[in-house]
């Protein structure tokens, strides 16, 4: 059986980004296993710019973003299968992928890193009702649609959703001469990041409708029109705010779902909020060797943030190539109280890096609360926020000296409180 | 110039296919004509997928002879015309001991209509078999004969071997006129008006009315739609067997069932529908069924629904399949009000009805007709070994298109060049399961679109999803 120190599923952003790192951190024998025909991923798709302040202080269109991580790839020689999907991963890191070339192939990986992504929310999971024409498309796809392949796939848009594809979405087709008539959104608040509800819809005169859903789908063949009802606080649709509009497509930006279904066939324990793995502050599943990051592990609104928790991917499998050992005694980490998820959820002190940090999201719009982070029952961290939203990915820093000099810690604790 | 045929099957569903197969092992030359712009567009493209055991139906029903010949025959046909079947049994849930009686009741007609196997179980036995079922289960009926069948698939296996044996397919055909002559039928489509000595209605809700063209007996079929969910195949273990509700006060309840392919599916209700093209799915629908089927299943995992949709029932008022020879109408044949138990019913409805038109017509069986055919490859279901060896043979089927369903290109290309083929994006769908899965198509819709345009060479701008008005792109 062919055998590969790393092995890294998904050549998009977070996988080339983990691939970088391992190498830099000393691992020669990597091989990075792509599904798509070119590397980049979803960048490639993304042609609006915003990418990248972060990381290289500049603001870069999604495939400049991708291109840079590609050329460290291609410079530091790291293998890439292209058109090749993982079929299975064993628990003991065993994994079988298919090609045109070579067929089915079975490899034993030394440590794999997830770096799969997401998938979007289809249609069928909304339970919209209606009929099922053409011209519903999720968000995603018709980016891919218009932006990879030239094509138009509507003149007449609605969008339910406003996730941040979907708002991109509304400018894109706006600026290709499409009529975006409006966009519905079932929270009271949006689902994506509040520079692109000024950039993508106010800029253009798009309405946004929060508290708003589709209640009908007409046309038998292609889309004719859409139904938007207002719906009350417990999300259901309200008789009599029906509102008919016609359009010859709807885009879906209704969220994104990790694609875990390897990681459930490796036996790998899945977190019911992310839906992603359950990983401790080295990015490490329950199943030793393999660690995840970037939208397979939760879903990120900033391709930076995935660049940099892929780079610790990298990191810590090179270290477990080189024989760190398990973590002693992890300390979990509890989302209460308004925070919705942590990741990493849980932290083993004696071996994490000087500070770790962790990544979550609130469940409702807050104004001036705080965001505080106990040990135990003692309130170690309190940070001021004049607002977080669940479109927003929030982080805190840990840091290893403030857990030692606590003494042991059980569990800790992040919550939203009213400032004290 | 009008076509000459010696029969024109009017219905590319099951019953179409099933009896234009049938009739295809005859020495007749047979035309199927379609509305669609495919095989198995209309109620076979929304139904359960269940091969009844046959206890349902009233004894001395044509229901009840067609339904037990039939599951015995789509149990023979899944191996020589290679669909997806399996014998998974059935039961009948009853949830109040009061209603027992009625369990016996039903297993007595079991026993009359010629079932094998067929066992009543206490409460203690249906929950040891079925785990997932509601505490409340106090009995059930278990046909252990029941079983699942990929509706798609058998009505492709029926075409094709149709095709195989001379049979041909118009598509996009309805028929508009039909009109006795002294030799037969005028069959008026829009594109063409074919002559046929002998005319097989298998127009499912459309049966009436093409019924009433010809005749002057009263049919009236009423389209009785039925809302389904279907889940993620991650939950399609949670039950093992279809599971029924005893019908009573609350009505015939629905079903929970793992399909063919693993997937669970939940439904269907029934709703009496005036518009015989509505298959729009409804918000109360949903949430009747919903309701219904947590009596059977309390813990569904409703956040794995992957799609839902609605199909419609061709019931008769009559309330059972109309089959054969019209009275007044000589070389009229019909095959309709086939609603529940239809898809087990069809190959027995095709083989019966065959032999009549037959008879009618004079015509000998066909010394060698080709009785097997092999599906598309299920490449990702083979062994590694022999799946490198068939991807050696031909690359395209290492290449994956859709990735929830781990459908390569090549089967789509096969999908396509099958005859009769896919056209659309529904119907490569049908053939293969493209599109099928957890993300209902938005990874590969854009591939698979490439690859329909490049087969069958149109822009990809014409490239629709079922019918010509469903095309995905603007120009």
């Amino acid at each position: 059986m062919q055998y590969h120190d790393l092995v890294i599923i998904g050549g998009g952003p977070a996988g080339l980004a983990a691939a970088v790192a391992a190498r830099q951190a000393g691992v020669q024998d990597i091989l990075v296993i792509e599904r798509d025909e070119r590397l980049g991923g979803i960048l490639n798709q993304c042609i609006h710019n915003g990418f990248g302040l972060h990381t290289f202080h500049e603001e870069l269109t999604g495939p400049e973003y991708a291109a840079r991580y590609e050329q460290q790839v291609r410079e530091l020689g790291i293998p890439c299968l292209l058109r090749t999907i993982v079929a299975d991963i064993s628990p003991k890191r065993e994994i079988l992928y298919v090609n045109a070339q070579e067929g089915a192939v079975t490899l034993q990986a030394g440590a794999v890193i997830l770096a799969m992504g997401c998938r979007e929310r289809p249609r069928g999971a909304l339970g919209l009702p209606g009929y099922r024409p053409a011209g519903i498309f999720t968000a995603g796809t018709a980016q891919r649609l218009m932006n990879m392949e030239g094509q138009l796939v509507g003149r007449r848009v609605v969008i339910l959703g406003s996730g941040d594809i979907g708002l991109i979405m509304a400018r894109r087709m706006t600026l290709e001469g499409a009529q975006v008539q409006v966009v519905a959104e079932l929270m009271p608040y949006s689902g994506g990041l509040n520079r692109n509800i000024v950039q993508c819809l106010q800029d253009y005169g798009i309405p946004l409708k929060l508290s708003h859903t589709v209640t009908a789908i007409h046309g038998k063949h292609r889309v004719t029109g859409v139904t938007l009802s207002a719906v009350g606080p417990d999300r259901r649709p309200i008789p009599g705010t029906e509102e008919t509009y016609e359009c010859d497509t709807l885009l879906l930006s209704c969220g994104l779902l990790p694609e875990n279904e390897l990681s459930k066939a490796a036996g790998i324990s899945l977190d019911r909020v992310t839906g992603g793995p359950v990983v401790n502050d080295r990015l490490e599943t329950d199943c030793p060797g393999v660690f995840a990051c970037g939208n397979v592990l939760h879903v990120h609104d900033l391709v930076d943030y995935v660049s940099e928790e892929a780079a610790r991917a990298g990191r810590n499998a090179a270290a477990f190539l080189s024989g760190a050992g398990a973590a002693a005694a992890p300390i979990p980490l509890a989302a209460q109280q308004g925070v919705r998820y942590t990741v990493p959820q849980c932290i083993d002190p004696a071996r994490m890096d000087d500070s770790v940090t962790v990544r979550f999201r609130v469940a409702d719009v807050y104004r001036d609360r705080c965001l505080t982070v106990y040990y135990d029952d003692t309130p170690v961290k309190r940070q001021k926020k004049r607002a977080m939203a669940p479109g927003e990915m929030e982080q805190v820093v840990i840091t290893k000296q403030s857990l030692l000099e606590h003494g042991p810690v059980s569990r800790i604790t992040l919550c939203v409180e009213d400032p004290a | 110039m009008t076509e000459q045929f010696d029969v024109c099957v009017i219905g590319g569903g099951v019953v179409g296919c099933a009896v234009a197969r049938a009739l295809s092992y005859y020495q007749l030359s047979v035309c199927v004509v379609e509305k669609e712009e495919d095989i198995a567009s209309g109620t076979t493209k929304a139904n359960s997928g269940i091969v009844h055991a046959g206890y349902d139906a009233k004894p001395g029903s044509v229901k009840a002879r067609m339904n037990v010949r039939g599951a015995a025959l789509v149990r023979q046909l899944s191996q020589t015309l290679d669909f997806p079947y399996r014998q998974n049994g059935s039961l009948v849930v009853c949830f109040n001991a009061a209603d027992l009686p009625a369990l016996q009741e039903l297993y007595e007609r079991g026993l009359q209509n010629g079932v094998q196997d067929l066992r009543l179980l206490n409460a203690e036995e249906v929950r040891a078999l079925e785990p997932a079922l509601s505490a409340a289960a106090a009995g059930a009926l278990y046909a252990p004969t029941a079983g699942v069948v990929c509706p798609f698939g058998m009505t492709q296996a029926f075409a094709e071997n149709a095709a195989a044996n001379g049979a041909v397919f118009r598509f996009l055909a309805p028929v508009t006129a039909l009109a006795a002559d002294e030799t037969g039928y005028m069959v008026t489509t829009p594109g063409t008006t074919l002559h046929a000595r002998a005319v097989v209605n298998a127009a499912g809700v459309y049966a009436d009315r093409i019924h009433a063209m010809v005749s002057r007996i009263p049919m009236h079929i009423t389209p009785r739609k039925g809302e389904y969910m279907l889940m993620d195949r991650e939950v399609g273990d949670l039950v093992t067997r279809t599971i029924f509700q005893l019908p009573g006060k609350q009505g015939k309840g629905v079903l929970v069932a793992p399909t063919v392919h693993g997937n669970l599916l939940v439904g269907p209700n029934a709703q009496d529908e005036p518009d015989k093209e509505n298959t729009a799915t409804t918000a109360s629908g949903t949430a009747d069924v919903r309701q219904k089927a947590l009596r059977s299943v309390p813990d569904l995992p409703w956040n794995k629904v992957i799609t839902g949709f609605a199909g419609l029932r061709a019931h008769e008022d009559g309330d059972d399949f109309i089959v054969g020879e019209a009275p007044d109408a000589p070389g009229f044949f019909n095959a309709a009000g086939i609603e529940s138990p239809g898809l087990t019913a069809a190959p027995a409805i095709g083989e019966w009805l065959a032999g009549q038109v037959a008879a009618r017509l004079g015509a000998a069986p066909k010394a060698n007709p080709i009785t097997t055919r092999r599906g598309i490859p299920r490449v990702a279901e083979l062994p590694p070994a022999e799946r490198s060896k068939l991807i050696a043979q031909n690359p395209a089927y290492g290449v994956i298109v859709c990735r929830c369903e781990s459908i390569s290109e090549g089967e789509i290309v096969d999908a396509i060049h099958r005859t009769p083929g896919a056209v659309s994006m529904d119907g490569i769908k049908r053939r293969v399961r493209q599109g099928m899965g957890r993300c209902q198509a938005g990874f590969c819709t854009p591939a698979a679109m490439a690859i329909l345009a490049r087969e069958l060479a149109i822009p990809v701008t014409r490239v629709t999803k079922n019918r010509p008005g469903s095309e995905l792109i603007k120009e």
